[in-house]
């Protein structure tokens, strides 16, 4: 395999773990902008246990879950308090607050970015992404998945029909950040250097873009996001600079004419997509 | 000298004012979150400057600025305005932080993500108060934005538009049975929005003398932690919070250096967010039962 494919393929695995994280909120009605600040803490802390105590690559990818998980739950409290467009703001600030400390903490080179020793080549984020993908997808046959749907479309009647809407908002929260943390584990450790200030805000905002094309609805939304989101660069060879030029017009036509996102139940061939353009446009 | 800080911070607050006014305006009349308005800040200087290079008149450039900003501002109403009125706060959301990198990219793409330098189209003259020195610029700045305050806080007290406009708040469907063309005003809004906005992008680089295809990222997100410390829906909400994150940048950059300032502020925000979600001039708008 060359080394351009390779990397391309290891973004891939990045991407889809990232997406998870992002389709997770997202399935219950959630905007959690937050995502770039728990992959960094996850980045951080599986570049500081293998540079400095010497762990072994899984036991960085471990720790940073452990880490941004306990974070999370920690952080959980007074963030989950808040609902709507004010959850979006206060993760919004989660993320600006993690990044800045990273960027003021000298242990991990501050401004001027931090080396990561050990190497995972590819074969690592690809194993991580597969079985991320299939816990995703496992889950996605079971109850968990009703639970999350009923929530985000009502979350009074799934109240009322006994499910937990705290305990199910702070699982996903916390899920979410440990899924990040892993994105960012994989990327210290394929990429081999992390700074601070490649995670901000707008690192959360594109990766939610993504999985909204892909669809939040279905568990398979994340990965078709995600692929789209990789390779389209490649397919347009050599103006890598209009992808996010021809993504974000992706996004709009999508939220435009088709706010479920590719993966979703269509409607009834293409005679009624038509009928609901031309409905939605008088 | 803290005086002089004070001044400082109460004049780079007013950039975040114009800012803050354009979201705060959206969110308390029909409840959108219009992520798209750190572009249009960024549309304004940057088309400025780029016709200035190529030689362009001043006047023209500005004005050419201006429009840029509120067409730019007009295509969002364009398109999303249907999912507006929809319960899902959340992909009207997503489809102006689309909005966002569209027109970030797009300028990146045509004029390049290099910083550049803004012409010194103002005469480089400072007033003086005592030991108080203000640039003549900034001072401009600050009348304007104070200005366009009193102006918009009479117009919705005080004309059938600003009632019109106060209906919609309360509620689009009455607004719209007692025969008020919602469409049209938010669309009036919209246009409001795109010119105010591109207003502080173009007065922000007349007084800083640097623009980039990202330069609104930065002021947008600390006009957002403005608008919602100051009030979200509160048009003095946005100039008290505009003043304070100006006052607060300033003399946190004075005190602790220039790295520390964004855990402040987001900290403030987040703090204010669950303590106090409604801000510190709030309860104008009850949007969590409207979503």
């Amino acid at each position: 395999m060359t080394g351009y494919l390779e990397g391309i393929l290891v973004v891939l695995c990045i991407n889809a773990v990232l997406g998870y994280a992002a389709y997770l909120p997202l399935s219950i009605g959630q905007i959690n902008l937050g995502i770039a600040g728990f992959m960094a803490i996850g980045a951080y802390t599986s570049a500081i246990v293998t540079n400095e105590l010497g762990f072994p690559l899984i036991l960085g990818l471990f720790s940073a879950i452990a880490v941004a998980a306990v974070a999370a739950a920690l952080i959980a409290y007074p963030v989950l308090r808040t609902t709507g467009i004010y959850l979006a703001f206060a993760t919004f600030a989660l993320n600006e607050i993690v990044r800045s400390l990273f960027l003021n903490i000298e242990l991990v080179g501050g401004a001027a970015g931090y080396p990561v020793a050990v190497y995972s080549g590819i074969l690592f984020p690809a194993l991580v992404a597969a079985v991320v993908t299939l816990l995703m997808v496992y889950s996605g046959a079971t109850r968990a998945h009703i639970v999350l749907a009923s929530v985000r479309r009502d979350e009074a009647v799934s109240d009322l029909f006994g499910v937990n809407i705290r305990l199910v908002q702070l699982i996903v929260f916390v899920v979410s950040a440990g899924l990040a943390a892993a994105g960012g584990s994989l990327y210290a450790h394929y990429f081999s250097f992390i700074e601070a200030q490649h995670f901000t805000v707008f690192l959360s905002i594109t990766t939610i873009l993504y999985v909204v094309v892909g669809g939040t609805r279905s568990v398979w939304g994340p990965i078709v996001g995600a692929l789209i989101y990789t390779f389209l660069p490649e397919l347009l060879r050599d103006s890598g600079e209009w992808r996010f030029v021809i993504f974000s017009a992706l996004i709009i036509a999508f939220i435009a004419f088709r706010p479920e996102g590719i993966v979703a139940p269509w409607p009834s061939g293409p005679g009624s997509l038509v009928a609901r353009w031309v409905g939605r446009s008088r | 000298m803290h005086v002089q800080q004070i001044v400082n911070g109460l004049m780079l607050g007013s950039v975040y004012v114009f800012v803050g006014i354009a979201f705060t305006m959206i969110i308390g009349i029909i409840n959108f979150v219009n992520f798209s308005i750190p572009a249009l800040f960024m549309l304004g200087a940057m088309t400025a400057w780029a016709l200035l290079n190529v030689g362009v008149v001043a006047p023209l450039a500005l004005v050419a600025g201006l429009l840029v900003g509120i067409v730019a501002s007009m295509a969002v109403e364009q398109v999303l305005y249907k999912r507006l009125s929809g319960r899902d706060p959340v992909i009207s959301l997503i489809g102006s932080l689309a909005f966002l990198i569209l027109y970030e990219h797009l300028v990146i793409h045509i004029l390049g993500s290099d910083q550049q330098a803004f012409p010194a189209l103002l005469p480089d003259f400072n007033i003086r108060f005592g030991d108080i020195v203000v640039g003549l610029g900034q001072l401009c700045g600050f009348a304007i934005s104070i200005l366009l305050v009193f102006g918009l806080s009479y117009l919705l007290k005080h004309t059938p538009v600003g009632r019109n406009l106060r209906a919609i708040s309360e509620s689009t469907e009455t607004a719209t049975i007692l025969g008020i063309n919602v469409r049209r005003h938010v669309q009036m809004m919209f246009v409001a929005v795109g010119l105010f906005t591109a207003l502080g992008g173009l007065l922000f680089s007349l007084n800083y003398l640097q623009v980039s295809a990202l330069m609104g990222q930065e002021i947008g997100l600390k006009a957002i932690a403005a608008m919602i410390i100051g009030g979200v829906g509160s048009i003095w909400g946005a100039v008290v919070g505009g003043m304070l994150i100006g006052i607060l940048e300033v003399t946190t950059i004075g005190l602790f250096g220039a790295d520390t300032v964004d855990i402040v502020i987001y900290a403030l925000l987040l703090l204010l967010l669950v303590v106090r979600p409604s801000g510190i001039l709030g309860g104008a708008l009850q949007s969590t039962q409207r979503i």
